[in-house]
């Protein structure tokens, strides 16, 4: 693997609310390499978002970072000043955020958004070098031009989600985080901004974190994938290796959830429902809904260990086999 | 086409100040009150004059404006009146013309309550801004108590409190009127000063109450703002906090507001009644409570006039001016 331009370790964010902290991130570590595509999988609620806004350091009330470390591209994130964070999103770390229908301010003008977050980062350009500078973004996430002087509402869904992308690479970050991009697109629509955001990638260089709960999509977009469960990683592998032998049963019964065009059998969902946040289940937060649950699922929590190179899971299924 | 929508907008002004003007004809014939017997024998009753004749009078005052004739007569003689801001001799002041009537006693009002209300939104809703963004200062929260109260309070009340303390108590202002009884209005420093000075009071009065007012809901719009997505991608595009407060969450919390100020300013004139009232100021509000007591129609009827017209440019100017605002209302589907 090239080296990390993101190294997160045991993140923690809680809600805190009138019954008690919401666990929402709880203990989660992981890389992400140069030029790497990483997906993070779970359904909802189980803290992907959370882990994008933490990764932006826009935890806000009554939420909090209870405690980790993050570092991009060798900087400690939780020990900058609230300007110099201010001044890294973007330049360093992007967000591609979720339901773009509502990312962008109904009363500017496109161009006008675009050259707001320039601005903001010391961009002094003429104002006909700004115009050429928006221009070619748009281009390059294959906008006309003329749709910098639109505003949102005369924008399909699909053009605002390319605005929002064209925004994200405006100033060639290392990191890109996608929190579902196509959450409220229709397929090709879907198709056609996952192409571009991987060819802006391509062209940036840049590494991506594609957060979002369509195995199907993530399947074809990322390299490796995380799959979170109740606010922790449970699995970790390459893309392939998930989908041919998944360890832990929360990701086994996930891709038996899909349907597929070579089995003829009924797509089977997972029984029972997400744990509460607020009161985790003792042990292994999947024990109540896991088929293959122990005496020790319930007393002890899994670490997240590796079981094959690259290849690391949360569960009490695999012996303990000391890589390290 | 812009064009299409301004005739579209200015034709529904015209139905609207007409129709509310008809109303405005019907309402006060509909009492049953005969204006011109009350005022005579009024005036005989203050003379302790014999009704000798009074009846001769009465049909003579009558004939003279017009109230003999048939309703609809006197309805299309209103119409074309009030069409060409013809608004007849006030009865209870004859023969002083209503127009003049108003054109004395507008300035005073619009003075007064036009700057108090502008300055009030204008400050109120700079405050409010500040009082719903988590990033201002702390102190600020202090203000909401005192904010809240005095929206709370009816300024006649406030005003009449103000009175007590700093004019009758403490000597500060005057107690009443627009300008010292005995000067004669004109542009020297002296007078304006003396204006000024007695303006103080009606208008802390406003401003005070109404302040309240509109730091409560521009606060609650900015407060609104922070959940928008675009607040949040707004913060996590990097940009200042000064741009995304002025240029995400104010600019869009103003919308509402200014629809508010647009009301607001258009019945700038009836909300001016009380304040007037309470400090004898010598604007419309003072002029529109006399008439109505002294059944004068025609001086009710241009004063109201006004009023409905001022409410209808109000409504026009704000459909002129929204699309500009808030590029979604469109010219075009008017």
């Amino acid at each position: 693997m090239k080296p990390a331009v993101l190294e997160v370790r045991d993140l923690r964010v809680h809600y805190h609310t009138s019954r008690g902290a919401v666990r929402a991130v709880d203990g989660v570590g992981f890389d992400v390499g140069e030029e790497e595509r990483f997906g993070l999988v779970g359904e909802s609620g189980s803290g992907k978002s959370t882990i994008a806004l933490a990764l932006l350091r826009l935890i806000r009330p009554p939420g909090r970072i209870e405690g980790g470390r993050i570092a991009l591209d060798g900087v400690d994130v939780m020990g900058l000043s609230e300007e110099e964070m201010r001044r890294a999103r973007l330049a360093k770390v992007a967000l591609v955020a979720q339901g773009a229908m509502n990312s962008l301010n109904p009363v500017l003008r496109v161009n006008e958004q675009i050259r707001d977050a320039l601005r903001d980062h010391g961009v002094r350009l003429s104002a006909r070098a700004f115009e050429e500078r928006v221009g070619g973004l748009l281009e390059s996430v294959g906008l006309r031009r003329e749709v910098g002087g639109m505003f949102p509402h005369e924008l399909s869904g699909g053009m605002k989600q390319r605005v929002c992308i064209a925004v994200a690479m405006s100033l060639r970050p290392k990191l890109i985080i996608a929190d579902e991009p196509t959450s409220a697109l229709d397929v090709v629509v879907q198709w056609q901004i996952m192409d571009t955001l991987r060819r802006v990638q391509e062209e940036l260089g840049a590494a991506v974190i594609l957060i979002g709960h369509d195995m199907g999509l993530m399947a074809q977009a990322v390299d490796r994938l995380g799959v979170m469960y109740a606010g922790k990683l449970v699995e970790v592998v390459a893309v392939r290796d998930l989908f041919r032998r998944p360890l832990h049963p929360y990701s086994q019964l996930l891709i038996g959830s899909l349907t597929s065009l070579d089995r003829k059998s009924e797509p089977r969902g997972i029984p029972g429902l997400p744990p509460s946040l607020l009161d985790p289940p003792t042990g292994c937060p999947f024990h109540p809904r896991c088929p293959y649950a122990m005496d020790r699922c319930r007393r002890e929590a899994p670490a997240l260990l590796e079981h094959a190179p690259g290849h690391l899971a949360a569960c009490h299924l695999y012996p303990r086999e000391e890589v390290a | 086409m812009t064009a299409d929508y301004v005739a579209k907008r200015f034709g529904m002004f015209l139905v609207i100040v007409w129709l509310a003007a008809t109303v405005n004809f019907f309402l006060p014939r509909i009492g049953g009150q005969d204006p011109v017997r009350e005022k005579l024998i009024q005036q005989a009753a203050i003379g302790g004059n014999v009704q000798a004749g009074l009846e001769d009078m009465v049909a003579e005052y009558d004939a003279k404006f017009g109230l003999n004739t048939p309703l609809w007569r006197q309805y299309v003689a209103y119409v074309a009146d009030m069409a060409r801001f013809d608004f007849n001799y006030s009865i209870a002041n004859y023969p002083r013309r209503v127009l003049d009537m108003i054109g004395e006693a507008l300035p005073w009002t619009v003075g007064l309550l036009l700057t108090t209300t502008l300055f009030s939104w204008v400050i109120g809703g700079l405050l409010g801004a500040f009082l719903g963004w988590p990033r201002s200062p702390k102190f600020l929260q202090f203000l909401m108590p005192p904010l809240l109260a005095l929206n709370a309070i009816p300024f006649f009340l406030l005003g009449l409190v103000l009175i007590y303390v700093l004019a009758f108590r403490l000597r500060l202002f005057p107690l009443s009127g627009g300008y010292t009884a005995g000067s004669f209005p004109a542009l020297t420093p002296a007078f304006i000063g003396n204006v000024l000075s007695h303006s103080v009071l009606p208008a802390l009065s406003i401003v005070l109450v109404s302040i309240g007012g509109w730091a409560l809901g521009m606060r609650a719009m900015i407060v609104t703002t922070q959940g928008e997505d675009y607040v949040t991608y707004a913060d996590a595009k990097g940009l200042k906090g000064r741009t995304i407060f002025l240029r995400y969450a104010v600019r869009n919390a103003l919308l509402p507001q200014t629809t508010a100020l647009a009301l607001v300013l258009g019945q700038l004139i009836s909300g001016a009644v009380l304040v007037e009232v309470i400090f004898s100021y010598p604007g419309i509000g003072t002029v529109l409570y006399k008439a109505i007591r002294g059944s004068d129609f025609y001086l009710v009827q241009g004063i109201v006039f006004i009023l409905i017209v001022a409410i209808g440019v109000a409504t026009f100017a704000l459909d002129l001016l929204y699309p500009l605002l808030d590029p979604r209302i469109s010219y075009r589907r008017a």
